[in-house]
């Protein structure tokens, strides 16, 4: 088998290529339109269906945001000729943060409802893709990211109130399908909170109580907290890095469990669930809110294969020397390799690593990229 | 009114197979708007890239016609009254 990797960095798309994962041929900053200004554009979001082979990219330009995808492993690249998402505009206008909402305008702000920024794209089954977009929302493909609908229940949910502008931005960052169940999708905001539909985002429920804040009146509140980041693991527990604490949840309902006893900090951002073994996550922790750079100035990922209850640096050949980039929320997956998953990480100084789940051994993939804010893998035929 | 120019920059002639003009026709009393509809018609991704789905003009794209930029006069109810246009992109790459 082959690996194709996808980063996205602040300037532009950059694609590893490689046939045993040791040796790669790096090439970038990729021209996904025929003029070439998306080899600047802020690529935030990335997808690849191992089913299909086609891969997404959400392109944040500065003629707009767009998708374009591939179906050669991105060796050429199409984009829809009309918009492939709009909010409808008899929506009523939300304001896109507090500071807003209490009359003091934003910059640039013109007062409509438009996609911002694409922050996440994910398949599902059959031709399903969702988005997650700023403002915080959520977006419905059935052609395969060519067309998208906006999911007016989501937008809708009463706890919309308590939900306010990240650092990043107000979006939906992270979409989780469940495999076994197309017709559940689990979504987090930042900030927000974690919602969960179980009939094809007809109805959503929050599902964040149980996780506590620092820095907000209320230390458990129902929803509103700053959720980094879920992943799902093989048996369908979740995991979550918030702003604060790591959690794990077995029955969402069945509320929170804070897992961040013997992670090196209480913060981070990327989280990652093995592709087939339950209870076996990765995370790469951030020193703190205050201070984003790894914990000890030293880089690395975290593993625990108990659930959450103990975390050990995990692998070797990362630098021994002092790092201060950090892994953002979608710098780090696998590629879901069925007989030896490989995992991988971006920093926000643009080095990109690898490593073999069966040996641990790190190994430079590309050193010296823009800032690294996706990276996303698969096994290619 | 006629026809006018509108000169595109390099960074958008490929929406148009390469040309770095278009010719639009007009009916009297014409605005920007009017301008940029028969572009979304005729070249609905080239629409897009000027202007978001609520149909203001992207931050970074300036429209001038003739020797002013559009935000300076009525924006994109301007008319156009036979001028020109030329769309400059703002030099916005950052570091």
């Amino acid at each position: 088998m082959a690996y194709l990797v996808l980063i996205g960095t602040r300037k532009g798309l950059f694609t590893a290529r490689s046939d045993d994962r040791a040796h790669w041929s790096v090439d970038g900053p990729v021209k996904l339109d025929d003029d070439g200004f998306t080899a600047v554009a802020e690529i935030y979001a990335a997808a690849c269906d191992p089913a299909t082979g086609r891969v997404l990219i959400g392109a944040d330009t500065f003629f707009g945001p767009s998708i374009w995808h591939s179906d050669d492993h991105a060796a050429t690249w199409s984009e829809p000729q009309n918009t492939p998402m709009a909010f409808p505009q008899d929506l009523p206008y939300r304001p896109l943060d507090f500071s807003e909402t209490a009359g003091i305008d934003q910059p640039d702000s013109d007062k409509t409802n438009t996609v911002k920024r694409i922050w996440q794209l994910a398949f599902g089954p059959g031709d399903r893709v969702w988005a997650g977009v700023e403002p915080t929302s959520l977006w419905t493909s059935d052609d395969g990211g060519q067309t998208f609908t906006f999911n007016q229940a989501l937008w809708d949910h009463p706890q919309h109130t308590t939900w306010a502008s990240g650092a990043g931005g107000p979006a939906v960052h992270t979409i989780v399908p469940d495999p076994t169940d197309p017709d559940t999708l689990t979504v987090a905001i930042s900030s927000g909170g974690i919602y969960q539909t179980h009939d094809d985002g007809k109805t959503w429920t929050g599902i964040t109580q149980g996780i506590t804040v620092d820095y907000g009146p209320d230390e458990a509140p129902e929803s509103g907290q700053c959720i980094h980041k879920v992943t799902r693991d093989a048996a369908g527990t979740l995991f979550t890095q918030s702003h604060g604490p790591a959690y794990r949840a077995t029955r969402p309902d069945g509320g929170w469990t804070n897992i961040s006893a013997t992670l090196p900090s209480n913060f981070g951002f990327a989280i990652v669930a093995h592709p087939t073994r339950p209870g076996t996550v990765m995370a790469w922790p951030v020193g703190e809110s205050m201070d984003r750079t790894p914990p000890d100035h030293r880089i690395g990922a975290w593993r625990t294969t108990d659930n959450g209850e103990t975390w050990t640096p995990w692998g070797t050949g990362l630098p021994e020397e002092p790092y201060y980039g950090t892994v953002m929320r979608d710098g780090a997956c696998t590629d879901a390799a069925a007989d030896d998953p490989g995992w991988y990480f971006g920093t926000r100084c643009g080095d990109v690593w690898t490593a073999d789940d069966s040996t641990g051994e790190w190994r430079l993939i590309a050193a010296h990229l823009p800032d690294v804010l996706c990276v996303r893998a698969m096994e290619t035929p | 009114m006629g026809a006018i120019d509108v000169k595109l920059p390099a960074a958008l002639a490929s929406e148009c197979g390469g040309a770095r003009h278009l010719t639009v026709d007009l009916p009297p009393g014409a605005t920007l708007a009017d301008v940029l509809d028969q572009i979304d018609a005729r070249h609905p991704r080239l629409g897009r890239r000027l202007r978001d789905e609520a149909g203001h003009l992207r931050r970074y794209v300036n429209i001038y016609i003739g020797d002013d930029e559009s935000r300076r006069l009525q924006g994109l109810a301007t008319p156009v009254d036979g001028h020109d246009l030329q769309i400059l992109p703002s030099i916005a790459g950052g570091a």
